[in-house]
């Protein structure tokens, strides 16, 4: 215990060991914070939430962090609503009932680039007799585009770029460059737009109200995905994932190869053997194509894929390391003396064959975490994550699928893979050191 | 690698017969090997065909699938809708059954697990379901061979290379132990921890998408060109940057581990001896260090060309390349049964072939080998 706290402490001597485990500790930090701030349902609610819970984001849009690094500065996103006062609403009674209201928005648009798209959802109550609005676009250079004039059914999406008769009356295939610009220029124009509309609702307890949703061209800390999804619901989650079945696919390989080989060395004959020659069969069967047997035909679940990792990494080269240092080590004396009083063979095996490895345990744990962590999004990448989990490989085969380099969506495939990038080198530089510490072979070259 | 060069110790007045001697040693060693080998592909692939057949799951989804098309492809004729309705139920039902023992589902799992076997041993791997090769032929043999050069093409230049690139610069960086590239490559190693295709987005991404001077993917320019010369040219084009994140990722962990093979043998005496005789520091650094530590090396490399024939996979399909790996891929996506299981028994193939052709080079260098004949 003395020597391990000594190592350990030898290890501070390493700047790649100081940095490894401060980005572990980022690490760790990150997955606590995912899992407090989105709890796991919400998390997997968002990630597997269509339009319904994402109609308010724009498609395929970076971060919005890009402005600070950009002379021309992108839209970006909001969305606001009469319901929670964010838009002005004046409701004036009129007689019998029918009441006509004002609700509009006003707000400074001074980016360089367009919105992607501009959305009404209009919802309304009524029992017999339909409200109506009409809706105004209020330009700074004083013009008054009549939008659309249209009477109201219970719930209404009414999306300004592809109203074909706006597109007439604005003589332009794209909408939203028409309304930001001067009709004779063709520049955009920045200043104070306002949305105006006007609706007349003829019952007693007729109501509209509606939400306006501007998409722009950027969005959040993280950027969108092809289905509008925040990307920093993923990039979040995934640490936590990516750490669980790291440490845990390492964890497990390492002990049970150090267990199983400790148990060959000592009872030898028999087991020994089968072991051997499990390890020669599973050296020849194809690692990463069973995997994808088991994706495709039995299960996705991450922990299945987990069990199955594991599996077929005990037997590897690592047991037949550790079982020529076991064949040293059962001839030491302290063995002898253990046998001469007596101790049983699971006594020797669990209580001094194997406490005496842990210190070569340690570093190969740490090393082998990468390997884990980029399996899984190895996996995932061929189509075979776990369909319900967000995690930073899904991100990747999502942006793949939808040709995110060839279109020129960079921020898609960057972040995931940083973060990724990142885990390895933490853990990698971490276990390099230990292995420094822990292996005085190594030291001295 | 064919000559073996004796060792300096050996006299020159046996130097015959100890060719002949090490001719006959090596040769059996290979053989038994061979066999040994052999013993576990065919266990390997058994277990690859239980694993992919286990509880008839397989065979579920076969018949599911096999009764959808037969009932569709029937609805869609014209013949059979004119026909009653109860005929036209039971020529659906005849169809079915001939569908299903044309694709052998009618024989017990067990029995056909061995049947199986051997037809997979002998590579003969049956029908696709939907892919087929480009000469357009179903049989899943034709499709994998078809792709397996450029897998094997993929996987030589890019191993090759870095086989020998990392021995040479490994040598050179023991010998100025400690100075700054020496410091590089240390530091660098951990890059090793991230696998090939995660480099070959990066390299997609600086290469193809940004500066533009490389294909993203790809074996050759479509249309390939006729000329030979050109499509050479071309290939050598779209092989550039996927050897090259084969490379990048076990390039700077090779360099380290063999620099410390050499850098442990190397304070050796016998080594300090010939420096002491005055050996020319080439000579001392072949004979002496080189030559003993080759099979550390071998045996590292060995495991490495393991671990990259399955990460070879992916990065075929993140570079296209229309080898092996991406046909897994593309047949995972259209649940091509027959595809996936065929690939899993050709990397068995390879990857036994990678250990005995590893072993038998090993058996070349190592001439403890020769002493207990095993």
């Amino acid at each position: 215990m003395i020597a391990l706290k000594k190592s350990l402490q030898n290890l501070f001597y390493y700047p790649s060991a100081i940095l490894g485990i401060l980005i572990v500790l980022l690490l760790v930090f990150t997955a606590i914070y995912a899992m407090i701030k989105i709890p796991y349902r919400e998390a997997i609610r968002l990630w597997r939430g269509g339009e319904e819970v994402w109609y308010q984001n724009p498609k395929f849009a970076p971060p919005a962090w890009f402005n600070l690094f950009s002379s021309k500065k992108y839209a970006e996103s909001f969305a606001v609503k009469t319901s929670d006062g964010s838009m002005t609403k004046d409701v004036t009674p009129g007689a019998e009932g029918t009441s006509t209201m004002s609700i509009s928005y006003t707000y400074e648009f001074d980016s360089d680039y367009y919105p992607q798209d501009m959305i009404l959802y209009i919802s309304s109550k009524y029992t017999q007799k339909q409200p109506f609005v009409s809706v105004e676009w209020l330009t700074p250079d004083d013009r008054k585009i009549r939008i659309v004039n249209t009477a109201l059914i219970q719930k209404q999406t009414y999306r300004f770029s592809q109203d074909a008769k706006l597109k007439t009356k604005l003589r332009s295939d794209d909408v939203i460059p028409a309304l930001f610009s001067d009709p004779e220029t063709g520049h955009l124009i920045k200043g104070t737009y306002q949305l105006l509309i006007t609706g007349a609702t003829f019952e007693p307890d007729s109501d509209i109200n509606l939400e306006f949703v501007s998409h722009g061209q950027v969005y959040g800390l993280a950027g969108t995905d092809h289905a509008r999804r925040d990307l920093i619901v993923p990039l979040l989650w995934g640490a936590p994932i990516a750490l669980a079945f790291g440490l845990l696919a390492s964890l497990g390989t390492s002990v049970l190869t150090m267990v199983i080989a400790a148990l060959g060395t000592w009872y030898g004959g028999w087991i020994d053997e089968l072991i051997q020659r499990i390890t020669e069969i599973n050296l020849v069967l194809p690692f990463l194509s069973i995997l994808i047997m088991i994706g495709t035909f039995y299960s996705r679940s991450i922990w299945v894929i987990l069990g199955a990792t594991i599996l077929l990494t005990i037997f590897t080269g690592s047991i037949k390391a550790y079982r020529s240092i076991f064949v040293q080590v059962k001839e030491s004396a302290y063995i002898e003396a253990a046998r001469a009083y007596g101790a049983s063979g699971s006594r020797i095996v669990f209580l001094y064959l194997i406490p005496r490895m842990i210190p070569l345990l340690i570093p190969g744990l740490v090393s082998s975490v990468p390997a884990f962590v980029f399996l899984e999004a190895s996996l995932a990448l061929l189509g075979l994550g776990d369909p319900v989990l967000p995690t930073w490989g899904k991100i990747i085969e999502n942006a793949n699928a939808n040709g995110a380099l060839y279109r020129g969506y960079y921020y898609w495939i960057l972040e995931p893979a940083t973060l990724l990038m990142i885990t390895g080198l933490g853990f990698a530089m971490l276990g390099f050191a230990l292995d420094r510490v822990f292996n005085p072979k190594l030291r001295d070259v | 690698m064919s000559v073996v060069t004796p060792t300096p110790t050996e006299s020159m007045g046996v130097k015959k017969t100890s060719h002949i001697g090490m001719f006959a040693r090596v040769s059996r060693y290979a053989l038994m090997r061979l066999i040994v080998l052999f013993a576990t592909v065919v266990v390997g692939v058994y277990l690859t065909i239980m694993i992919a057949n286990m509880g008839g799951f397989v065979d579920t989804i076969m018949r599911g699938e096999i009764r959808e098309r037969v009932t569709q492809s029937i609805a869609a004729n014209p013949t059979a809708r004119q026909m009653d309705p109860a005929v036209r139920k039971q020529l659906i039902a005849d169809t079915i059954v001939q569908e299903e023992k044309r694709l052998g589902l009618d024989i017990p799992i067990a029995v056909r697990n061995f049947r199986y076997l051997s037809n997979a041993l002998t590579l003969n791997l049956g029908r696709a379901i939907n892919m087929t090769s480009d000469s357009g032929s179903k049989q899943v043999r034709l499709i994998l061979l078809e792709r397996l050069p450029a897998t094997l093409l993929l996987m030589g230049i890019s191993q090759l290379f870095l086989f020998f690139s990392c021995i040479l610069l490994a040598l050179n960086l023991s010998r100025r132990y400690g100075n700054f590239w020496d410091k590089a490559v240390v530091a660098l190693s951990p890059t090793s921890a991230v696998p090939p295709w995660f480099y070959g987005i990066f390299l997609i991404l600086i290469f193809a998408a940004l500066l533009k001077v490389l294909p993203f993917g790809g074996m050759v320019d479509s249309p390939p060109p006729s000329n030979p010369f050109d499509y050479s040219l071309s290939l050598m084009k779209h092989l550039i940057l996927p050897s090259l994140a084969l490379v990048l990722s076990s390039f700077f962990l090779s360099i380290y581990n063999y620099r410390t093979f050499f850098l442990i043998y190397s304070s050796e005496d016998y080594v300090e001896m010939a420096k002491a005789k005055g050996l020319p520091s080439r000579d001392v650094e072949r004979r002496y260090i080189l030559r003993p530590t080759l099979p550390n090396i071998i045996t590292n490399f060995a495991l490495l060309i393991i671990s990259l024939w399955t990460g070879a996979t992916i990065t075929e399909t993140v570079f296209v390349w229309p080898g092996l790996g991406r046909t897994l891929y593309q047949a995972i996506g259209l649940y091509d049964i027959p595809i996936i299981v065929g690939s899993t028994i050709i990397y068995a193939y390879l990857l036994a072939m990678t250990v005995f052709l590893l072993d038998f080079i090993y058996a070349l260098v190592d001439p403890r080998v020769k002493v207990g004949g095993r």
